[in-house]
């Protein structure tokens, strides 16, 4: 009886040091850990995530599961688009034919890679543009002196005047100089980004560099190159990625929007969803379901990089970490 | 009956997917009309969320309130303020209960002009209207000593300081005379010469109106100039509940007694190290398991491991004088190198540091 | 308040002035150089030589950018090259119809945004939330054009609920006073005027309503989520004021601050709308003048449109901050 009491408590003494000492290493884990660890267990992650792993193997392996050469108008004779003749899904064109004769289900599966492309292309543009003139001009303010202080003021006026102008004219400007192409609609949309990217990373940096950390690392006599690159700026790219999802969802939807006002790409031999909807919409009363797939893919596929981008962002906000 | 008798306040935290943690795990206390009561313990230990139970501030999801709260009616009836509905609640809170908030900059409306967060209370409970309320508003910032108040009243908090911006608070919690005024850390965010004045101002207003004070601190220099009764909270439960004098002439409890060693004194030679409690509010177990302040604890026995200790007579005390949860308790010794007599006699607040390590 | 006002006027001033000189380099940038862009295809050789000679394009470009901003501070913006008429009088005329659309769309992105968002806060987690957040979500990836098509497919054609074309009925015969129609309607006492152009509004405005809708929505519910947590609004429970006080002169006071600054922000988004909106409906507005200007190439027009864009943008900013500044004191200081 006695030796049962005391092996009990033997064990609590022993559950007692244990929970004394695990304290000490329960907290801690860093800001991207626990961001990760955040981000799996999110619901809206999960589904966007999943649409994205779905659209980018669809843009993969589009081209060889297609059951028919996108581009060959096959039923040419079966579309009358005068007399309002379309041909609505069937056995053999699982979604319909285009008013061209061509079918649609191919044309979807190839055109994923090209929506993809402009997406991850504009996107990138804008990111590489953006982080470069964005780091430039928080790092130069922040710890440039006077002489910085003059570089991000002219850096942010020019930045300043690119957001003053709606984005769909900027990038319709662009594309006025540049030609009607994919690479126009590219480079259009990827401009557009760049202010956006420039300013979150100048935003992000700037509170960083106001951090106590910094000041540590300036009183220590850390040369400002190394705390810059080897601090502040990885420090300040949690918005900036965040930003990098949500763009791409953007990006696809201005994609559509400059192929609607006729900038899109030319090219009938690549198939692009923002291209199909807006030649689409023409015959939107007679046939409507025509428009409704390319525009369910793009919405669809935005809704996908922007569920996992609010994910990012809100698993990263250190406001909702309890 | 009193004032106000708290009789086993639960409050426990039920988020979803989380385990349910208990915040407040039945605590009892009671304060009556001009009498000062202290809830004392470190950051953490419940005595916060005890007065926003209390005023029926937590939020109502996600928490789960238990025991009773019973307040007395004018008429002599009294009331359960845990169960209260909504709306007589908020006919309570201003003329009835009052609370003055710890930070000050945040618990004042940065767009509202200060005299309609004062003008509104009278207006909602007094039915004060146009020039009758800003005349009265005016003299409410007078007496809590902001010169020049109707100029004070048109301006916003940021124009404000720290100390004038605790006064418009307290302005605001005493506006309609209420008999229970609920004051959460009210110093905590001041400067020190400041503190000892909103104190001086908090106890002539007790003096003056008969007003119940219930004094939620962690600064043991505060109870001792202020309070009568002091309750010591340590992680959800009262550790041990004394008046001002027993408490800092013979803490029982190792927790009180540790928080009253951990006083640096100016009389103590130069180069004694200091004596704080070790680990902190984290190191705790379940009171089910035994006693949560164990794993700190200098003094603690297997017999700390039985079970939650019960609040029980201090053995040598009168019966209720002196209770305290502890089933080691240490006896008739002063915390520290201290003298018994003057260590509650006055106001300290410039010499005592916060009590937790 | 004044000082505010001249300072930020004359912040603007660089900023205009930068988006002038890139806009000039645009303009020499355009395929076929500056003096066929402005005058289009059919031009004959005269018009060009004409053209090249106004311009300066044999003087240095310095002088060349003085001349063109000389007219452009004289609201000479040059001629349509597909009607041939000043484009700064092509955009007076339409103006008043992309405004009340605009208008309308701000309105419905408010009016419905700003409850919806409080709410959602309100109980959040609730159905109300989930639906809120989950439509504002879908709302802003639905490209806006197609958004237009639909509704007008849905209630225009199939339903026949609303009009699907125009401003106004044939057969309205309204008095033009302002341009406004709606106004008019009012100011002559046509109110069946008013209510037919307020319906020619309805769906334009609701596609044009979609993104800022969503945004308002989203903004206004994570700023209540935020002022929820506040500390002064549970000060105000605690004084027992009246959840009416509480909600209105505590909660949403604070939390309309950033809301205010997005929808400023959201005027930019709305114009170009309008180009992506209007044409579905046939709307005569400046968005369908400018979208048949970018399918034909009409330079001095797009031009045009950049610069009024660009001054109405950062106009409506200058309101928003000077609004901004009357509901917060912190900001009036300095």
């Amino acid at each position: 009886m006695t030796t049962n009491l005391t092996t009990s408590k033997a064990d609590k003494i022993d559950r007692l040091a244990e929970l004394t000492a695990r304290r000490e290493t329960a907290s801690g884990g860093s800001l991207w850990v626990e961001a990760l660890r955040r981000l799996r267990s999110s619901k809206m992650a999960l589904i966007g995530g999943g649409v994205m792993a779905v659209f980018i193997v669809l843009a993969v392996i589009g081209p060889w599961i297609a059951p028919h050469d996108p581009t060959a108008q096959l039923w040419r004779d079966e579309v009358r688009v005068n007399q309002s003749i379309f041909v609505g899904p069937r056995g053999d064109n699982w979604l319909g034919l285009d008013h061209l004769g061509r079918d649609q289900l191919s044309r979807m599966l190839v055109g994923a890679r090209q929506t993809l492309l402009v997406g991850v292309v504009a996107t990138l543009l804008g990111f590489v543009v953006g982080v470069l003139i964005g780091g430039l001009s928080g790092a130069a303010l922040a710890f440039g002196g006077k002489a910085g202080r003059r570089v991000d003021t002219v850096l942010m006026r020019v930045i300043d005047m690119a957001l003053a102008l709606p984005s769909l004219l900027l990038a319709v400007s662009i594309a006025a100089v540049l030609g009607q192409s994919l690479t126009t609609v590219m480079i259009a949309v990827g401009v557009v980004q760049i202010p956006i990217f420039a300013r979150l990373l100048r935003g992000s940096m700037l509170a960083q560099a106001s951090a106590d950390y910094v000041l540590a690392a300036r009183a220590l006599g850390v040369r400002r190159r190394r705390i810059v690159l080897g601090h502040v700026l990885p420090n300040s790219l949690g918005p900036v990625i965040v930003q990098t999802t949500l763009a791409l969802a953007t990006a696809i939807i201005e994609a559509a929007a400059l192929s609607y006002l006729g900038l899109g790409n030319p090219d009938a031999a690549q198939p692009e969803w923002g291209v199909m909807l807006a030649q689409a919409q023409r015959f939107f009363d007679q046939a409507p379901m025509m428009a409704v797939y390319p525009a369910l893919g793009i919405i669809i596929t935005a809704l996908g990089f922007t569920l996992l981008g609010e994910a990012m962002r809100e698993a990263l906000d250190p406001k909702l970490r309890s | 009956m009193s004032l106000l008798s708290v009789d086993e306040l639960t409050v426990t935290f039920t988020g979803r997917g989380t385990r349910d943690v208990n915040a407040v795990s039945g605590v009892s206390f009671s304060v009556d009309e001009g009498q000062v009561v202290g809830l004392v313990g470190e950051s953490g230990c419940g005595k916060s969320v005890t007065s926003l139970a209390l005023m029926g501030l937590l939020p109502k999801r996600g928490v789960r309130v238990g025991g009773r709260a019973l307040f007395r009616t004018k008429g002599g009836g009294s009331t359960d303020l845990l169960t209260l509905g909504r709306s007589a609640l908020r006919d309570l809170r201003g003329p009835q209960l009052a609370m003055i908030f710890q930070d000050p900059l945040s618990s004042l409306n940065p767009v509202v002009p200060i005299g309609v967060q004062v003008t509104e209370i009278l207006a909602r409970h007094r039915g004060m209207r146009g020039k009758a309320a800003r005349d009265q508003a005016a003299h409410l910032l007078e007496r809590v000593g902001i010169p020049d108040p109707t100029r004070r009243l048109r301006e916003y908090p940021h124009q404000l300081s720290g100390g004038m911006r605790q006064r418009a608070l307290i302005a605001m919690a005493v506006a309609c005379a209420p008999r229970l005024l609920i004051a959460d850390e009210p110093t905590t965010a001041l400067d020190v010469t400041i503190q000892a004045q909103i104190l001086e101002l908090l106890k002539e207003l007790v003096d003056d109106q008969g007003t119940a004070l219930l004094m939620i601190t962690h600064d043991l220099g505060v109870v001792a100039g202020l309070c009568d009764d002091v309750n010591v909270l340590y992680a959800g439960k009262v550790v041990e509940a004394a008046g001002r004098r027993p408490l800092f002439a013979a803490p029982a409890h190792p927790y009180a007694h540790g928080l009253l060693g951990s006083i640096p004194r100016l009389d103590s030679p130069r180069g004694e190290p200091l004596n704080p409690i070790r680990g902190s509010i984290n190191d705790t177990i379940a009171w089910g398991d035994g006693c949560a302040f164990a794993p700190r604890c200098d003094f603690y026995t297997l017999a700390c491991l039985e079970g939650a200790p019960a609040l029980a007579d201090l053995p040598g005390a009168e019966p209720a004088a002196h209770l305290v949860r502890c089933v080691n308790p240490v006896l008739n010794e002063a915390p520290g190198a201290g003298d018994a007599d003057d260590a509650g006699a006055d106001t300290e607040s410039d010499t005592t540091k916060e009590a937790s390590a | 308040m004044l000082r505010l006002i001249v300072r930020r006027l004359l912040q603007l001033i660089p900023t205009l002035l930068g988006l002038t000189v890139l806009l000039f380099l645009w303009i020499h940038r355009l395929p076929g150089g500056p003096a066929s862009a402005l005058l289009g295809e059919r031009a004959t050789e005269a018009d060009r030589r004409q053209m090249e000679e106004a311009l300066g394009l044999d003087q240095p470009m310095w002088v060349q950018y003085g001349r063109w901003m000389e007219r452009l501070v004289q609201l000479d913006l040059g001629n349509s090259v597909r009607t041939g008429q000043p484009v700064w009088e092509e955009f007076t005329l339409r103006f008043p119809a992309t405004v009340e659309l605009a208008v309308t769309g701000i309105l419905i992105a408010v009016v419905v945004g700003i409850p919806l968002g409080y709410f959602a806060a309100r109980r959040r987690g609730g159905w109300l939330d989930v639906t809120a957040v989950s439509a504002s979500l879908v709302g802003v990836c639905i490209p806006v054009f197609f958004l237009a098509f639909l509704l007008r497919a849905v209630f225009a054609v199939n339903l026949g609920w609303l009009p699907s074309v125009g401003r106004q009925s044939t057969g309205i015969d309204a008095t033009e006073v302002t341009g406004f129609f709606v106004l008019d309607g009012i100011l002559t006492g046509e109110f069946d005027a008013s209510w037919d152009a307020l319906e020619h509004l309805i769906l334009p405005g609701v596609a044009l309503a979609s993104i800022p809708l969503a945004v308002v929505v989203r903004i206004t519910r994570a700023s209540v989520l935020d002022v929820l947590g506040e500390d002064y609004v549970r000060t105000a429970e605690s004084k027992g004021l009246k959840q009416r006080v509480v909600r209105g002169r505590h909660v949403m006071r604070n939390a309309l601050l950033p809301v205010i600054t997005t929808v400023g922000l959201l005027t930019g988004s709305l114009l170009s709308g309008a180009v992506l909106t209007e044409s579905v409906f046939s709307f005569n507005g400046i968005g369908s003048f400018i979208r048949t200007a970018i399918d034909i190439r009409d330079y001095p027009v797009l031009m045009g449109f950049i610069l009024f864009i660009a001054v109405i943008y950062v106009v409506i900013n200058l309101l928003v901050d000077l609004a901004y500044s009357l509901i917060d004191p912190r900001v009036r200081v300095n």
